[in-house]
């Protein structure tokens, strides 16, 4: 006990990542020595394209990864100041780290709130403290309220990615692994998302890690940010910085020097620098 | 009353108490199927296994001077604890092992382990036909012999298996959409890997729905094994549980009983009302699975199948 407390709280990075390697089938490398740090209470994204790594990112800290024959090489995972290389989905669920997959997963023949309540499998805290946070989930998801008795799969993809979210906030996390929230919605509900996020984050202390394509919704919701090709950081910075960045802009905000770009003119530029590197 | 409508009914009747005991079997094959997405070929060898493991135990609790009662309570016992400890040992060392792997392949494991229990079960339990005698009543019975002259013939244990089914299945129904477990069943059986992402342990799931299927089958190799004694041809009938499948859907619990019954009632009234005039009897053995060709042509999943949910 004395050990622990003498290690500074403060200073210890709710999530540290550092430099994981991942092989999918002993043979293919996805990720190449990534490294990121998210703090308590903090908004972090990882950007990319698709088969950039993000995914495989997200699954490596939740060790979802082991399912799909996929293993951490090299490196460590540290999550409030542990390593979690070895452990379990569901003791990590226990221990406030849970994750929200990709294309939201929900139980199709599940109603809503069976959904719901699946994400308290591993709490032992009693019926009622369950039920008050079912309470909680309904109130910032007022539409999953209305929609409690339909079956998930007959439900809209916006609330399916609410249930998805709302099923996570079930097990009483204090950080959730969001992996592409904004996949298929339209505009207006990836905004409806993303305003939940952020007050989920100011409101009840839960700390994320979001990978998104949709790179210039991330960066407004988060304060920092990292950018995956290929399964290597390639940059990292604030948000905000990243967003005046004139790479970031070029090549994932579709701006260039003069104002918005064609999109042909982006790919090639891309290529060309790719090679050229 | 019309005279053939009481050897009619009789039949009917007589075939669809048979029925339920194939819709035991099927019940065994669904759980397992539902959350592990595994076709469990071994269900019937656990039947005989379960039914082997009860009707030996008493013996021997009966030689060492037990009275019959405890005897059957404490072989009880025995036999569910087996069937228990028989899930763990293929969740650990099958399962486990195979997983992530193609449903082939662990389809394949649980022939293997089927081999297993045929021979590990007569190996200790021996191999030789056993009567089980646990009190249920074998007297046939008289029905509605006010409405039909001479009235229907019934067996009494007959009518105890259909009231035992009967139970088990109102009370896993009520597991399955009640509980907490049964609701981390039911969301593995949707999608495993979501029910991992929120914290549910598959290997805990397959355990429990292993010792579940092993408790079924035990029930299963009771009843069988009063009605017919407990012998090895009992793991081959339950092969009758594959068209039961077929006709009431893999993923289905009340397809897997009404799947039993139809088939059941299906053979007994196609044997004597057709097998008998046109082929010379005999048909009862294959009836079941041209049945279940036909409904593979016209209804894939079943009658009761889950029906895919798929949002355009």
């Amino acid at each position: 006990m004395v050990a622990m407390q003498a290690v500074p709280q403060a200073a210890a990075p709710l999530l540290a990542v550092n430099g994981i390697e991942v092989i999918y089938n002993h043979v293919i490398l996805v990720l190449k020595g990534v490294s990121l740090t998210v703090p308590e209470g903090g908004v972090v994204a990882v950007l990319g394209a698709n088969g950039a790594g993000k995914t495989t990112t997200l699954k490596a800290i939740s060790r979802l990864l082991k399912a799909e024959r996929g293993e951490v090489t090299k490196g460590s995972v540290e999550y409030r100041g542990e390593r979690i290389e070895a452990a379990s989905p569901s003791d990590l669920v226990r221990r406030g780290l849970i994750q929200v997959m990709e294309g939201r997963h929900c139980f199709g023949h599940l109603t809503i709130e069976e959904n719901l309540l699946t994400g308290a499998y591993t709490r032992r805290d009693g019926q009622g403290q369950v039920a008050a946070d079912l309470d909680k989930v309904y109130a910032y998801f007022p539409r999953l309220k209305e929609r409690r008795r339909a079956q998930a799969g007959y439900t809209s993809g916006g609330e399916q990615q609410m249930c998805a979210i709302g099923r996570a906030l079930m097990s009483n996390p204090r950080m959730i692994l969001l992996d592409e929230p904004s996949m298929g919605l339209a505009p207006q509900l990836v905004e409806e998302i993303f305003e939940i996020v952020h007050r989920l984050n100011r409101e009840a202390g839960v700390s994320f890690l979001v990978a998104e394509q949709n790179t210039n919704m991330a960066l407004r919701y988060a304060s920092f940010g990292y950018i995956l090709e290929n399964g290597r950081i390639v940059m990292d910075g604030p948000a905000d910085s990243l967003r005046e960045n004139s790479d970031v802009k070029e090549f994932y905000l579709g701006l260039g020097e003069g104002g918005r770009q064609s999109f042909r003119d982006v790919k090639h530029y891309r290529r060309r620098k790719r090679w050229l590197a | 009353m019309p005279e053939f409508l009481g050897p009619f009914l009789e039949v009917l009747i007589g075939g669809l108490l048979a029925g339920i005991l194939y819709s035991l079997v099927a019940l065994g094959f669904v759980l397992i199927f539902k959350a592990s997405g595994v076709f469990n070929f071994a269900q019937g060898a656990m039947v005989l296994f379960a039914a082997l493991a009860l009707v030996r135990s008493i013996e021997v609790l009966q030689s060492w001077g037990v009275n019959a009662g405890l005897a059957i309570v404490i072989g009880f016992l025995f036999s569910g604890a087996l069937m228990v400890a028989l899930a763990f040992a293929v969740e650990r060392m099958v399962l486990r092992p195979l997983v992530n792997q193609e449903g082939i392949i662990l389809f394949m494991a649980t022939i293997g382990i089927t081999f297993f229990i045929d021979g590990f079960g007569q190996q200790i339990f021996g191999s030789d036909a056993y009567q089980l005698d646990i009190g249920i009543p074998k007297e046939s019975i008289f029905l509605l012999e006010g409405v039909f002259e001479g009235g229907i013939l019934v067996n009494e244990l007959d009518l105890w298996a259909g009231a035992t089914a009967g139970l088990l299945v109102l009370g896993l129904a009520l597991f399955f959409q009640k509980t907490r477990i049964g609701r981390a069943l039911r969301a593995v059986a949707d999608d495993h890997q979501a029910a991992q992402s929120v914290g549910i342990p598959l290997n805990h799931i397959w355990v429990i729905v292993w010792a579940v299927a092993g408790i079924v089958a035990l029930v299963a190799g009771t009843i069988w094994g009063s009605k017919l004694g407990v012998q090895f041809s009992i793991a081959q009938i339950a092969l009758k549980a594959l068209p039961v499948l077929i006709l009431g859907g893999f993923t289905s619990v009340p397809g897997a009983i009404i799947g039993g019954l139809i088939i059941g009632a299906g053979e007994k009234l196609a044997e004597v009302y057709i097998g008998l005039p046109y082929f010379d009897g005999g048909i009862e053995n294959w009836f079941a699975y041209m049945l279940a060709l036909v409904f593979l042509l016209i209804r894939p999943q079943g009658l009761f199948g889950e029906r895919i949910i798929e949002r355009i």
